[in-house]
């Protein structure tokens, strides 16, 4: 791999109580690239996500071992703060999970719990991360009105926007785009390309194809075994496992 | 088409049902009946603003009890829901599974102590600490606030935890991947989120409180006069029903049925007032 990574997974093993969810991974996360995770569901993708920015610590029953490193320092180690490590890696969730206030206190929230106090700054980032998320133009006009009112395609925006004001180095999104229709799915993707230059995106497709679009590198899970991994292009020509072959030719899934 | 046996099995679970409801309609209609010619008489401002409760001389002001019930509820409110509220943010948000397990059915044993006990327990040991430290008689709005705020605890704990178990999954899970810490999950999103549930907790529990009767006979003292501290004894509305409705008869039985309209009419405002935050939401 030329691109250095920005995340190494090492020998990635997930408990959920007796359940194996995740078995054995390896895995190079490359910065500034997108990286496909797909596989059908029940795969420990949403689980491999979570544990990279330890929302996993969470669920209750759950363990795992292995290494997982961020510019080299394991994540797992235990003087590593886990406030900060979500904040350098963003997640967003299948379903958009507006915040029960407005548009601009849902973008700002996380900076303003970091300390950001300026009006001004607050304003800018609202308007900066909301262009990124190419959602700016949709509501610039009424940023008080509460986020539950905007569409479904505009939630899931918002919610990308609110990572991004965090300025974090890695966003994962699981399945960001299953509750949307194909324009608004468009609209993110298109952000999503464009925000690669600056981050390290990390994305569970909802179908093979979103994956084929937009990802530069692609993993296939199954049942908990990473099966391939590999170039987009060259993963979806010639897969060098049958299963992989299986699954993108629809035979099982 | 329905079976004749299915059709009388309807009716008769809705007459049941009927009935429960019958019961509230007849104990509204009698405390009315009983109670509305004394007001009528006195007149409904001297009877509720009157300072003067002297049955055998035919004076019948109310206004120092409803001041006493309600100093007492606002005691008990400025005693019991800090800890109530902190008590359900521990047990919804902090607390581990096993021991919130032990947590939850200690609270609940809380409501299942008969008042009389609480009543008891003030009279030994509440009261002699008030006039010991604090100087006066003991007996005082103090002592009833601590024990009433006590007893609406498990009210306002359940309600309130319900409420903050209520909100979606996404809510917290939003908040943490933002680096939020817990305690900024809490306080920024959770708590106002669930806020009108736990405002209806809070006056469910004080509906609970203002009702209170054989507790705060105990430790209230029951001088009618306006208290002019919280170390004062005072008469609540529903302790003067309670201590004179053995010898009362004539007027005087109007008048506490009549006390009884106005407890009535405060307790459906706060559970009114509850059920419409709730449903607001």
């Amino acid at each position: 791999m030329t691109q250095k990574a920005k995340i190494d997974i090492k020998g990635l093993n997930f408990f959920f109580e007796q359940k194996q969810v995740i078995k054995e991974l390896n895995l190079e996360i490359p910065e500034n690239r997108i990286l496909g995770v797909f596989g059908p569901a029940g795969s420990g993708i949403t689980t491999l996500l979570r544990t990279l920015n330890r929302l996993s610590d969470l669920t209750a029953g759950a363990r795992q071992e292995g290494e997982i490193l961020l510019d080299g320092k394991n994540i797992f180690d235990t003087n590593v703060n886990v406030t900060e490590l979500r904040r350098r890696v963003g997640m967003v969730f299948d379903v958009p999970t507006p915040l029960p206030m407005s548009i601009f206190d849902n973008v700002v929230l996380g900076p303003r719990m970091g300390g950001m106090k300026s009006k001004t700054d607050l304003e800018e980032k609202v308007e900066t991360s909301l262009r990124m998320s190419a959602l700016w133009d949709d509501v610039k006009d009424r940023l008080d009105t509460p986020a539950a009112r905007l569409s479904g395609g505009q939630q899931q925006r918002l919610c990308i926007a609110r990572v991004l004001a965090l300025e974090p180095e890695v966003i994962l999104l699981d399945r960001p785009c299953s509750a949307l229709d194909p324009i608004s799915t468009a609209k993110i993707e298109e952000s999503l390309v464009q925000l690669k230059e600056q981050y390290t995106i990390v994305i569970a497709p909802h179908t093979v194809q979103q994956a084929g679009r937009i990802a530069d590198r692609v993993a296939f899970m199954l049942m908990g075994d990473l099966i391939e991994q590999g170039y987009t292009q060259e993963v979806f020509s010639f897969p060098k496992d049958k299963r992989t072959n299986d699954y993108l030719t629809g035979r099982f899934g | 088409m329905k079976s004749f046996k299915e059709k009388l099995t309807e009716r008769v679970f809705l007459l049941i049902a009927l009935s429960t409801l019958s019961v509230l309609a007849l104990i509204t209609v009698f405390i009315f009946i009983k109670g509305m010619p004394i007001i009528a008489k006195v007149g409904i401002i001297d009877f509720v603003f009157g300072m003067k409760w002297a049955p055998s001389q035919g004076y019948y002001g109310i206004f120092p009890m409803i001041v006493g019930s309600v100093s007492v509820t606002i005691g008990a409110a400025i005693v019991g829901v800090p800890i109530a509220i902190c008590c359900s943010i521990f047990l919804a948000e902090f607390a581990p599974v096993k021991l919130r397990n032990i947590f939850r059915p200690a609270i609940q044993l809380l409501a299942a102590i008969p008042s009389v006990v609480y009543g008891f327990w003030g009279v030994l040991f509440v009261v002699p600490a008030i006039r010991k430290y604090l100087g006066g008689p003991g007996l005082s709005i103090l002592a009833g606030s601590i024990i009433l705020g006590i007893m609406i605890l498990p009210t306002i704990i359940s309600i309130t935890e319900v409420s903050l178990l209520a909100l979606p999954r996404h809510y917290k899970d939003g908040a943490l991947a933002l680096g939020l810490t817990q305690w900024q999950t809490i306080r920024s999103l959770l708590l106002p989120a669930a806020k009108s549930g736990i405002v209806a907790a809070v006056i469910l529990g004080l509906g609970r409180a203002i009702g209170e009767t054989m507790a705060v006979i105990m430790v209230l003292g029951n001088a009618v006069a306006l208290p002019h501290s919280v170390l004062d004894p005072v008469r609540t509305l529903t302790t003067n029903i309670g201590i004179e409705m053995g010898y009362a008869s004539g007027e005087h039985q109007q008048a506490l049925f009549a006390t009884g309209i106005v407890l009535f009419v405060i307790i459906m405002i706060l559970n009114a007032t509850a059920q419409y935050i709730t449903r607001k939401r």
